[in-house]
């Protein structure tokens, strides 16, 4: 080897201090605070007056016109829902992000790889919290849970939605969530054993598994990251549908990602950790942020332009209630998502010491991290919630609770291995990465 | 940097290897010899720090190409659909930015990409009546010559020589234009 630098030591264990463990539980806590107050607020304002209109309908009383009067707390559940969309995208892009890598056979992202590794450690949580939040209030959130609709005798009966019946039906429904959950876990799993392994035994051996288990992976997510979207958020408006769904929410949660993945590199670079991190490593990370950004802004506009070009009602009344409808109170999250999530990305990371410089790469992963929860925020809302949606307390509380217990399940993770994998095939390459 | 157009008389290392060659800028700089510049046949990782070039201006050039391309397809699409010839289609307002972001963006890259190109061929020297300076045939093929421009150095011919020779020239040349 021709260079003459030194290599830092490959043994380092991350230490999850009880500071930390603290400021998390704080955190839980004061988020638990603001969503009882937030709720109390709900529940003893606006709310109050119309929970008396749903207990004659769940007496079996079909009003026509609305099919599902509102409860507040709908908002509260609609909250839950949206965070554990939004973590569990980021918790399985940490998955994702391994597998392709491992595909492309790719040498520099080794360095940081525990990173990515540790994300998914959260998905239980988040698929009981969607679990709990369907079986709990799953006919309130979504429309098409309304058993009238699929009936031809029913005032209520919805041909358009009766046509998706052989796709958006419970059994069904519930099968698809307990599947995606199960196979990225599961998947996670083992790829995340032959890490530790490899780190105990050595060998290539670990390898070669780690790819054919990353590429099933791929195949599997290239399936469920759509499926997912559609599930999970596009269910929700049912009667619009977008072909480009899929890929709109896989670019948000992959670049949201990806986000993470650098702020918790850079984190653990300002603590002293990742010691064989280096400035080509971060470079790399920038431009991922970059370049993902312009992708997810790429759909979001071939999305949008579409349906403006067209002009088809059924299509434009999707951006008609974001952009004006109950009262206009989506149209600043609406711009706001476009300017954290295109604009800021693209203006901060553009120059190449930007991408070298961890203050701006933490400023940029923040933009898109908060940007992003703002897209998941515009697309679950309106359909959810409509024109009782705002952000209050209970957006706050929330956030805070599901981001801390984040936090704590990665960092939790983060113990459970030696920061770098020491006896990875590329560990020399990545040492070595030079851009 | 256009440190191509050379004029005069100019020492030619000839090295077979890119490792040494690279070891090679090391020691010839440090022995006070100033370099004009490396050629090889393909991009050796490093070189262009240890030659010591200034940061490339590409990146900025490529933002100014750019932005003028986005400021045309405005302009044009401005004066055509807004001012000088509105449509009415689909009921939408004849002038909206939203329907021309595919033109605005690939005018931008068009006008990036062609002034990318102009700005390689003028640097490099490489315009279609120019007449290449080639230190060395056979830096297309499989050496690597070292450069230096004889009128910029103040140490001798034969010292200069026989600094290139111990950092592992195998050949040293005099090439005149």
């Amino acid at each position: 080897m021709a260079s003459a630098h030194a290599i830092p030591s490959l043994d380092e264990e991350f230490e999850f201090t009880a500071d930390s463990k603290r400021r998390l539980m704080i955190g839980i806590g004061a988020g638990v605070a603001l969503v009882a107050i937030g709720a109390y607020l709900l529940a003893s304002g606006v709310g109050s007056h119309e929970t008396h209109v749903v207990h004659e309908a769940g007496a079996g009383a079909h009003e026509g016109g609305g099919h599902h009067a509102y409860k507040w707390t709908n908002r509260l559940w609609a909250n839950v829902w949206l965070n554990a969309v939004y973590f569990a995208g980021a918790s399985v892009i940490g998955m994702f992000f391994i597998s392709y890598n491992y595909l492309a056979q790719a040498g520099w992202s080794s360095a940081f790889k525990r990173i990515p590794e540790a994300l998914p450690a959260f998905l239980p949580f988040t698929g009981i919290a969607i679990l709990a939040v369907f079986f709990l209030a799953g006919h309130d959130l979504f429309h098409w849970l309304n058993p009238a609709l699929f009936d031809p005798s029913s005032a209520e009966f919805d041909p358009i939605i009766n046509g998706k019946k052989g796709f958006l039906n419970m059994p069904f429904y519930l099968t698809r969530i307990v599947l995606y959950f199960a196979l990225w876990y599961m998947m996670w799993r083992v790829i995340r054993n032959y890490s530790i392994q490899e780190d105990l035994e050595g060998g290539t051996e670990y390898y070669d598994k780690s790819i054919k288990l990353g590429t099933a992976f791929l195949l599997v997510f290239g399936v469920t990251s759509s499926t997912s979207a559609w599930d999970f958020v596009m269910s929700i408006d049912t009667h619009w549908f977008s072909t480009m769904f899929g890929w709109y929410t896989l670019a948000s949660w992959h670049v949201t990602g990806l986000a993470i993945i650098t702020l918790t590199v850079v984190s653990l670079k300002e603590k002293g950790y990742l010691k064989i991190v280096n400035e080509s490593h971060l470079h790399d990370l920038g431009k991922f942020m970059f370049a993902f950004s312009i992708f997810w802004t790429y759909v979001w506009f071939a999305q949008f332009m579409l349906i403006y070009y067209a002009n088809l009602p059924e299509e434009t009344i999707y951006y008609r209630e974001r952009f004006s409808g109950f009262g206009g109170i989506y149209k600043a999250p609406f711009f706001v998502t476009l300017f954290l999530n295109f604009v800021c990305p693209f203006l901060i990371l553009m120059t190449r010491d930007a991408k070298r410089t961890y203050i701006i790469l933490k400023l940029a992963a923040w933009c898109i991290i908060i940007g992003h929860y703002f897209d998941f925020y515009v697309n679950i809302m309106p359909g959810t919630v409509g024109e009782h949606g705002g952000f209050g307390p209970i957006e706050f509380g929330m956030i805070l609770i599901f981001a801390c217990g984040f936090i704590w399940s990665v960092s939790s993770q983060l113990t459970k291995a030696n920061l770098i994998p020491k006896n990875h095939p590329m560990l020399v390459e990545t040492l070595h990465h030079d851009i | 940097m256009s440190d191509v157009n050379g004029n005069g008389k100019f020492l030619v290392g000839i090295y077979d290897d890119d490792d040494v060659v690279l070891s090679a800028v090391k020691e010839v700089k440090g022995a006070g010899v100033r370099i004009q510049e490396v050629y090889s046949p393909f991009p050796i990782h490093g070189l262009d720090v240890a030659l010591g070039h200034p940061r490339s201006r590409l990146g900025i050039a490529a933002f100014l190409f750019g932005l003028s391309g986005t400021l045309t397809a405005l302009a044009l699409t401005y004066y055509t659909e807004g001012f000088d010839w509105p449509m009415i289609v689909g009921g939408k307002d004849s002038y909206s930015p939203v329907i021309y972001v595919p033109i605005i963006f690939e005018l931008t890259v068009l006008f990036c990409a062609l002034g990318m190109v102009g700005t390689f061929l003028i640097s490099n020297g490489m315009g279609p009546t120019v007449k290449p300076l080639m230190y060395d045939l056979r830096t297309t093929d499989n050496k690597f010559a070292m450069a230096i421009d004889l009128s910029k150095n103040n140490i001798g011919e034969g010292d200069i020589e026989q600094i290139l020779r111990k950092s592992g020239a195998a050949e040293v040349n005099i090439k005149q234009f």
